[in-house]
C-alpha cells in the first residue's frame, strides 16, 4: 500500500499541471449563436467545442474583432452591447452597453482602441481596448456602416443616409475628421483591401460602388461600374450583401451585385470590369479562399440553402452544392485548406475540405451566424 | 405561448396541425428573415423598428400591402413573389398585435 500515497499525489500533480497548461489561441474561434446570445469557442484543428460562453445580449448581426495577442475578442451585439471575451479563461472579462443599436465595429492597427458603429443613435464611438472606457464619440446623426480599421491609427466609416464617407484619425488621441461627400446613394457596406489602400463601399440606392484611394491626402470618390445594371430589370433584395476583406482573387476584386443575381469582377490596378458571373440567386457573401483560387458565394432568402464555388481563371462556378437551411456565413482556415460553414436552422457548422469540397466534419451551435478564427486578429479591416 | 397554441392545434385536428406548422414558420420568418434588415427583436436596424407600438398608424390592409408591393426607392422589397396575401395578411396581424390569435 506505499505506493497508494504517491500515485494520489501524482494524479494530483498531473491535474495541477493540466490547469496551468498554456493555452494557445492560433487556431482558436468563435462562433455566434445569434438568438440564444452566446459565443462557441471552436478549436479549428480539432473541428471541435472547446466551450460555450453565454451572456452577450442579442447577437443578431453580431461581428467580433480580435486583440492583437489572440487573447481577447471585442464582440459587437445588435443591442449596442460591447463585449470583451477572454479566449483563455474561456469567459466575460468586460462588457458595456454603449448605444441603442450598434451594427459591428473595428480595432486600431496598434491595437489600443476599439471603434463601433451605431445605428441608434447614428456614429461612432471609440473605446479604449483596455478597459472599455469611452474616449471619443463622434455622432454622424445617420445609420453609419461599413466601419473599418485603416493604417495610421485611423478609422473609416461611411453614412448610409447622407453618403459620406468619413476618415476619422486617432493618431493623436483625439479625432480629427476628414468627411468625403459624393459617395453615392444608400452605401450599404464597405470593405478595405488588405494592404490598407481601397475603401470600397457597395451602394443599394443605384448601381455600382465608390471607391476611395487611402494613400492620397485627400482621396476622391471613384466610381466603379456605375450602370452594371443598366437595362436590367432589377430583383427583390431580400437580405443586403456583405462586403468583407476577403473579396481579392489574384488581380481581381469580385463583389456582389445587388438586385441581380451575379457577381462582379473589376481589375484591382484600373478598378474597370473584368468580367461577371451568373450566380443561383442575390449574393451574400463572395468571399475569396485566402489564396484567391476559389469564391465561394451564399445566397439571400429564399435561395439560402445553396452555396456556389467560383473558379478565378474560367470565373464559371466549378461546384454547387445543398449543405442545408439558411447558410449564413463561411470562414476559411487561414491557408484555405477547409471552410466552415454556418447553416442556422439546421443547428449546425459544417467543414468541408475546399479542394475535394467532400465534409470534414460539423459541430453543433444553436442558430449559428458568423465565424470568426483569430488569425483574423493580423488582417487589416477584420 | 405560441408553442403552447401550436401544440393545442396539433392535438385538435389534421388541418389545425397544418396551420399551426404554417403559423409557426411565418413567425420563424418575420424575425429571421425580415429581421435581417428590422432585427431579430424587430426593434430596427438598417430598417425600421416594427414592433407593434411603432406600426399603430398601420391597419391591416394597408400594412399587408406594405408587405407584398414593398415600399418604392427604399430597401423594403415586395414579398409578393414569395407568400400568397392571405400569408401576407397574417403577418400584418402578427407585426400589430405582437402575437398571432
Amino acid at each position: 500500500m506505499k505506493w497508494l500515497p504517491g500515485a494520489i499525489l501524482a494524479i494530483l500533480m498531473i491535474g495541477n499541471v493540466q490547469a496551468e497548461t498554456i493555452i494557445a489561441t492560433g487556431d482558436l474561434g468563435l462562433v455566434v449563436e445569434r438568438a440564444s446570445g452566446s459565443l462557441l469557442l471552436v478549436d479549428q484543428s480539432e473541428k471541435a467545442t472547446i466551450s460555450r460562453i453565454t451572456g452577450l445580449g442579442d447577437l443578431s448581426h453580431a461581428s467580433l474583432v480580435y486583440s492583437p495577442d489572440q487573447r481577447y475578442a471585442y464582440v459587437f451585439g445588435r443591442d449596442g452591447g460591447l463585449t470583451k471575451v477572454d479566449l483563455v479563461e474561456k469567459s466575460i472579462a468586460n462588457r458595456v452597453v454603449q448605444a441603442g443599436n450598434s451594427i459591428g465595429g473595428a480595432i486600431s492597427d496598434d491595437g489600443t482602441l476599439v471603434a463601433v458603429s451605431n445605428y441608434e443613435p447614428g456614429g461612432v464611438r471609440i473605446f479604449d481596448a483596455d478597459t472599455l472606457e469611452l474616449v471619443a464619440d463622434i455622432p454622424t446623426e445617420s445609420k453609419t456602416i461599413g466601419l473599418v480599421d485603416a493604417p495610421g491609427r485611423r478609422f473609416v466609416f461611411t453614412l448610409w443616409d447622407e453618403g459620406e464617407t468619413w476618415i476619422a484619425d486617432m493618431s493623436s488621441g483625439t479625432p480629427l475628421v476628414k468627411k468625403i461627400s459624393g459617395m453615392g446613394d444608400n452605401p450599404y457596406d464597405a470593405l478595405i483591401t488588405g494592404d490598407g489602400r481601397l475603401y470600397i463601399t457597395g451602394l443599394f440606392g443605384e448601381d455600382g460602388l465608390t471607391a476611395l484611394d487611402l494613400w492620397e491626402d485627400d482621396p476622391e470618390p471613384i466610381r466603379v461600374l456605375p450602370e452594371y445594371g443598366r437595362g436590367q430589370k432589377e430583383l427583390p433584395v431580400y437580405k443586403m450583401p456583405h462586403l468583407e476583406g476577403w473579396a481579392r482573387a489574384g488581380r481581381e476584386f469580385v463583389l456582389p451585385a445587388v438586385g441581380h443575381h451575379q457577381v462582379l469582377w473589376i481589375d484591382e490596378t484600373s478598378l474597370e470590369e473584368t468580367g461577371r458571373t451568373d450566380t443561383y440567386g442575390q449574393p451574400v457573401f463572395a468571399m475569396a479562399r485566402p489564396d484567391g483560387r476559389q469564391v465561394w458565394v451564399n445566397f439571400a432568402h429564399p435561395l439560402n440553402d445553396t452555396i456556389q464555388v467560383i473558379d478565378t481563371l474560367s470565373k464559371k462556378v466549378v461546384h454547387e452544392f445543398k449543405p442545408g437551411p439558411a447558410i449564413l456565413h463561411m470562414e476559411f482556415t487561414p491557408r484555405g485548406h477547409e471552410v466552415w460553414v454556418s447553416v442556422r436552422d439546421a443547428g449546425k457548422v459544417m467543414i468541408y475540405d475546399t479542394r475535394t469540397f467532400e465534409k470534414r466534419g460539423e459541430i453543433d451551435a444553436e442558430s449559428p451566424s458568423g465565424i470568426f478564427f483569430t488569425s483574423r486578429a493580423h488582417r487589416m479591416g477584420l | 405561448m405560441r408553442k403552447l397554441l401550436a401544440l393545442f392545434l396539433l392535438l385538435s385536428s389534421p388541418v389545425g396541425a397544418e396551420e399551426a406548422a404554417q403559423t409557426d414558420k411565418l413567425v420563424n420568418l418575420v424575425h429571421q428573415d425580415c429581421g435581417s434588415c428590422h432585427g431579430l427583436t424587430l426593434k430596427g436596424g438598417l430598417g425600421p423598428d416594427i414592433r407593434p407600438q411603432s406600426l399603430s398608424h398601420y391597419d391591416i390592409d394597408t400594412l399587408s400591402t406594405v408587405v407584398l408591393d414593398g415600399i418604392p426607392d427604399t430597401a423594403m422589397p415586395p414579398w409578393r413573389p414569395l407568400m400568397s396575401e392571405a400569408d401576407a395578411k397574417k403577418i400584418a396581424e402578427y407585426l400589430l398585435q405582437g402575437d398571432v390569435k
